[in-house]
C-alpha cells in the first residue's frame, strides 16, 4: 500500500516551494483526513495521557506536521495512525526539552518505542485502534461533563469532537476569538483542578450523564437553525455539525431512546430549512411552507430514528416525544393532512413529562385544530392567565389565531396587536399588524 | 453539504475477492460511524435496467445492457464539511479496489447535491 498524492501536488517532491494554489489545495486536502481523524485522535491521546487538555495540544501539533510534510509524501496509508504516532512523538520532544511532561511522557516514550521502527509503517494498526469507541464515548463524556459551564461544554465538544478551529467556533457563536479561546482553556483547567477522570459513566450515572451530552448537542443546531442565510457559512453549518454530532452519539449508544430522539427531532427539523425562507427571504412558517421543497433524505431518516427510539420498548423522554410531534408534520403531505389528534396528545405527553409554558402554547395550537377553537382556547387562556411569558408574542398571536377562528373578531384584533407590540423581530411585527387589521376589517 | 459519489468501472471476470468486500464494509461502518454517510446501496449491471431518452423531441425507450465499456457499480450520500472530505472517503475507497483487487479498473465521480449554500442570499 502507497502513500495517496493530495490534488495538485507531486508526491515525493523535496522542494517546500509550492506555489500559493497548490498550498491553499494541500492544506484543504489535510484538513480534510484531519476533521475525519481528529476526535478519535484526541480520544486516544486523552485515553493514553489522561489529560484532555494535552492530549488535544499533542494532536494540534500532529497536524501541524501533516500540514509540512503530506504535501510532499502524499497522505499515508493509515492517516488516523500516522497522526497517532507522531502526537506521541511530540510528546516525547517535549519531555527531552522539559521535565513538566516528564511522568506522563515516559508513559509515551514506552507506547513510541514499541511502535517503532516507522511513522509511516501501514501495517500498524497502532493505538487508535478503537472498534466498539469506548474512547470517543469517553471523550463525549468528559468534554460534556457536568463541572462545566453549557457554554464551555458546547466550546469543548465542537473544539474536541468537531475538530473546529477555535476561530471557527469564535465565529459561529459570535465572539471574539480571545474569549473563545480563553473559554477552552478554562475549560480544560477546570477538568484538571476538578479531577475529572478520563473514564466512561458507570450504567446507575448513565441517565444523568446523558442529559448535558444532548442538551450541548442540541443547543449547537439551534445556533445554526437560528442563523439566517446572509450569515458567515460556519453558523448555519452548525446544523450540519449538531447532526453529525447526534449520529455519532446514536452509533456509541444505539440503545438510548433519547439520543435516538435528538436525532430525529433534528434532523426532521433540518428538513424543512430548504422551505424556510421565502423568494423574498422573508421566513416561511410551517403552515405556509412548500413542503415538495422538504429534505426528503432527511425526512426519511429522521422517520427512521424515531422508529428505533420507539421500538426501544423504554419511556420516550422530551426529545423523542417532540420528534414523534415533528413527524407529524413531516408524514402531512399538505397542512390539511395533519394529524391534529395526535398531535395534540403528544403535546399532553410532553407538558406531563417536561412541563413548561411553551409547550402549553403548542398544545393550543394542536388542541385548536383537532377539537376546535374553543377547546384551544381553554388551554392557551390558562396560560394568558398565569401572567407567565407575557412578553411571549406567539401567545398573544396563537391567542388572536383562536380567537378569529372562534368569530371573536375585535378580541383576535387585540391579540395580534400585543403580539406585533413584544415582538423584537421586524418581520414578525408586520405579520402580526396584518392579521390584525384583517381581524378588525372583519370585526 | 452533501455529495454523491458514483461508482463506475469494468469487473475482471469472477466475483469481487472477499477481503475487499469485507474492506468496504467496514469503512462503511466507519463513514456511518462518523456521521457523514447517510446512504449507500450496490447498482446492478445494466442488464436489468433500461434508458429513457429525448432524441430530437421524440421519446424511446431502451431496454439494458448498454455498449458503454463500464457499469454503475454503486453509490454514497456523504454530508460532509468540504468537497475534500468527500474526496478523501471516496479516494479511500478507491484505494481499497486498488490495494485488494488487481486488474480492476475504475473510477468514482464525487458530484455536490445542491443545497442551501448554492444559492445565495436573496436580493
Amino acid at each position: 500500500m502507497t502513500h495517496r498524492p493530495i490534488v495538485g501536488c507531486v508526491t515525493g517532491e523535496a522542494s517546500g516551494e509550492a506555489t500559493d494554489e497548490r498550498g491553499v489545495a494541500a492544506r484543504r486536502a489535510v484538513e480534510a483526513v484531519w476533521h475525519i481523524e481528529s476526535g478519535r485522535l484526541v480520544a486516544g491521546l486523552a485515553r493514553v495521557t489522561g489529560d484532555l487538555g494535552l492530549a488535544e495540544d499533542l494532536a494540534q501539533e500532529a497536524l501541524v506536521a501533516a500540514l509540512e510534510q503530506w504535501p510532499f509524501s502524499g497522505i499515508p496509508p493509515n492517516p488516523g495512525g500516522w497522526l497517532m504516532t507522531t502526537a506521541k512523538r511530540r510528546a516525547i520532544d517535549a519531555h527531552r526539552r522539559t521535565v513538566t511532561f516528564e511522568r506522563k511522557a515516559a508513559v509515551l516514550a514506552r507506547e513510541a518505542v514499541a511502535d517503532e521502527p516507522g511513522v509511516d509503517t501501514d501495517s500498524r494498526v497502532d493505538s487508535l485502534d478503537d472498534p466498539v469507541g469506548d474512547d470517543l464515548l469517553r471523550l463525549v463524556f468528559t468534554a460534556c461533563h457536568p463541572v462545566l459551564s453549557l457554554e464551555s461544554r458546547v466550546a469543548l465538544t465542537l473544539r474536541c469532537l468537531g475538530g473546529l478551529s477555535t476561530d471557527e467556533i469564535a465565529r459561529a457563536f459570535l465572539v471574539p476569538e480571545p474569549t473563545m479561546a480563553q473559554r477552552i482553556v478554562r475549560a480544560k483547567k477546570t477538568l484538571t483542578d476538578k479531577g475529572v477522570r478520563f473514564e466512561l459513566p458507570t450504567a446507575d450515572e448513565l441517565p444523568r450523564r446523558l442529559g448535558p451530552v444532548l442538551e450541548v448537542v442540541y443547543l449547537i443546531f439551534n445556533e445554526g437553525y437560528a442563523a439566517t442565510s446572509g450569515e458567515d457559512w460556519v453558523r448555519p453549518a452548525l446544523c450540519q455539525e449538531a447532526m453529525r454530532l447526534g449520529r455519532v452519539l446514536v452509533g456509541l449508544l444505539p440503545d438510548e431512546p433519547e439520543a435516538l430522539g435528538l436525532l430525529s427531532l433534528m434532523e426532521l427539523q433540518a428538513s424543512r430549512l430548504p422551505a424556510r425562507r421565502g423568494a423574498d427571504g422573508r421566513p416561511v412558517l410551517l403552515p405556509d411552507q412548500d413542503r415538495r421543497r422538504w429534505d426528503r433524505l432527511l425526512v426519511r431518516r429522521g422517520l427512521e430514528s424515531l422508529a428505533r427510539a420507539e421500538a426501544s420498548g423504554r419511556p420516550l423522554g422530551p426529545y423523542a416525544v417532540q420528534a414523534a410531534i415533528a413527524a407529524c408534520h413531516a408524514r402531512a403531505l399538505r397542512q390539511e393532512d395533519t394529524d391534529w389528534q395526535l398531535v395534540a396528545e403528544l403535546y399532553d405527553v410532553l407538558g406531563t413529562i417536561w412541563p413548561s409554558p411553551v409547550v402549553e402554547v403548542n398544545r393550543a395550537v394542536a388542541v385548536g385544530f383537532s377539537r376546535g377553537p374553543d377547546a384551544g382556547l381553554e388551554v392557551v387562556e390558562q396560560v394568558a392567565a398565569s401572567g407567565r411569558l407575557a412578553s411571549y408574542p406567539h401567545l398573544h398571536a396563537v391567542r388572536g389565531d383562536l380567537l378569529e377562528r372562534a368569530g371573536r373578531h375585535t378580541e383576535a384584533a387585540e391579540a395580534f396587536e400585543r403580539a406585533a407590540d413584544v415582538t423584537r423581530s421586524d418581520v414578525e411585527r408586520a405579520l402580526f399588524a396584518d392579521r390584525a387589521a384583517a381581524a378588525r376589517a372583519r370585526g | 453539504m452533501r455529495y454523491i459519489t458514483i461508482l463506475k468501472g469494468t469487473q475482471p471476470a469472477g466475483p469481487p475477492p472477499g477481503g475487499l468486500m469485507e474492506a468496504i464494509m467496514a469503512l462503511g461502518a466507519e463513514a456511518t460511524a462518523s456521521g457523514e454517510l447517510l446512504d449507500n446501496a450496490g447498482l446492478s449491471p445494466s442488464a436489468s435496467g433500461a434508458r429513457v431518452a429525448v432524441t430530437g423531441g421524440e421519446l424511446s425507450v431502451m431496454d439494458g445492457p448498454f455498449a458503454e465499456a463500464k457499469e454503475f457499480i454503486s453509490y454514497a450520500v456523504y454530508e460532509v464539511r468540504s468537497k475534500e472530505e468527500a474526496v478523501e472517503w471516496a479516494s479511500r475507497f478507491m484505494q481499497l479496489h486498488a490495494d485488494l483487487w488487481p486488474g480492476w479498473q475504475g473510477e468514482c465521480d464525487v458530484v455536490k447535491i445542491m443545497g442551501p449554500e448554492d444559492f445565495g442570499p436573496p436580493q
